[in-house]
């Protein structure tokens, strides 16, 4: 005779890469690291904006940097005239990091860097508009960016990530003129969805800024180190 | 196509169930919940599913999934409405912004049903493990 059971699982569909990013997290806040997943479309200038801000913070911070690039190393290499550990992950043919990937990252940092004395890991996600969004990696925060050029309806057409992300750069910004584009709608597109978003208008070519960029990290970092701290205690 | 990765990450999430289960089972059909305010596109999960599943423990299994609107609530009218997603998110009575969604988030797996693979004297299946709703009637 033929019966069926029901088991009521109720899970979400992402739990196993949920509780890898939760683990992930756990290791970050054992050594007193801050972690940003930095995410975009392709060629909105991750790479430039992780170039200005390792060249600017080294000194404050230490920092590492876990690079996901679909199959090239070019990124990695880029970043690594910093003089800071840059952790190659290569996706093959996955277009977003998950929990188990940057895992392998930070099993790396573990063994071939001293993880206590990093103060800042800056995750560089695929290029990609979708699905970096659903799959946390262990972040303390997300960071979106949107090139000017890429049009003031991206955010209405992409939700997820805007409205998933604690701060957005609007990068290119220098570009703006050339373009038939209205920044303030961007802004307002992503405060639709995501009114407490803190939004910062950025150029690596003029240096518009960076400093409000610069900023927004040094106080998430410190935030997050008493906040890490008193859970310790 | 993101789906692939949904999938694989559902197929691992079902093999975890699968393994803690004290008897062996033979998993029919899994019932997912996929709300519209995801990066999920439900036919391309679909066939995903199909494809990925070939040569597994799951080869075969229906896979059914049911779409859950993207639905907010507006503070300031305190009502429900619904954002129209790729135009407004905004209440579209007051403006105010899409704070508190209510539904439309969801990517779930809501329940899995199987049937025993081992038969006991009676003739009946049986299995132990999660919760379930066992038929009344034998």
């Amino acid at each position: 005779m033929h019966q069926t059971f029901d088991a009521a699982l109720e899970l979400n569909l992402l739990h196993a890469n949920q509780k890898g990013a939760d683990h992930n997290r756990e290791h970050f806040d054992r050594w007193g690291i801050t972690c940003l997943n930095i995410m975009s479309s392709p060629g909105a200038g991750k790479t430039v904006l992780l170039e200005q801000t390792l060249a600017a913070l080294r000194d404050k911070f230490n920092i590492a940097v876990i690079e996901g690039d679909m199959t090239t190393e070019l990124d990695a290499d880029r970043l690594r005239q910093y003089d800071v550990p840059v952790i190659p992950i290569n996706t093959g043919r996955s277009c977003h990091l998950d929990s188990k990937m940057v895992a392998g990252g930070i099993h790396i940092l573990e063994h071939q860097h001293n993880p206590t004395d990093l103060d800042l890991v800056l995750v560089e996600n695929v290029g990609n508009l979708v699905c970096p969004a659903e799959f946390e990696v262990g972040e303390h925060a997300k960071v979106a960016l949107l090139s000017v050029t890429e049009g003031e309806d991206k955010p209405l057409k992409y939700p997820v990530m805007f409205q998933e992300a604690d701060c957005l750069l609007i990068t290119k910004t220098d570009l703006a003129p050339y373009l038939d584009i209205n920044l303030d709608r961007i802004a307002d597109n992503v405060r639709q969805m995501n009114p407490k978003i803190k939004i910062i208008y950025l150029s690596a070519k003029t240096g518009e800024g960076l400093e409000p960029w610069f900023d927004w990290i040094s106080n998430l970092v410190k935030q997050n180190a008493v906040n890490q701290l008193a859970r310790q205690i | 196509m993101h789906e692939t990765d949904m999938t694989k990450a559902l197929i691992l999430t079902v093999k975890d169930w699968y393994r803690s289960q004290a008897e062996s089972v033979k998993i029919e059909k899994i019932h997912l919940i996929v709300g519209q305010f995801t990066c999920v596109e439900p036919l391309s999960l679909q066939f995903a599913f199909e494809v990925q599943t070939r040569n597994t423990f799951l080869e075969g299994v229906e896979l059914i999934i049911r779409n859950i609107p993207l639905i907010a609530f507006c503070h300031t009218c305190q009502q429900e409405y619904k954002p129209e997603i790729g135009l407004q998110y905004s209440c579209p009575d007051c403006n105010s912004p899409m704070e508190d969604i209510r539904s439309g988030r969801e990517l779930k797996i809501d329940r899995i049903e199987y049937s025993s693979i081992t038969n006991d004297c009676n003739g009946f299946s049986r299995s132990k493990g999660f919760s379930r709703k066992a038929p009344t009637v034998y």
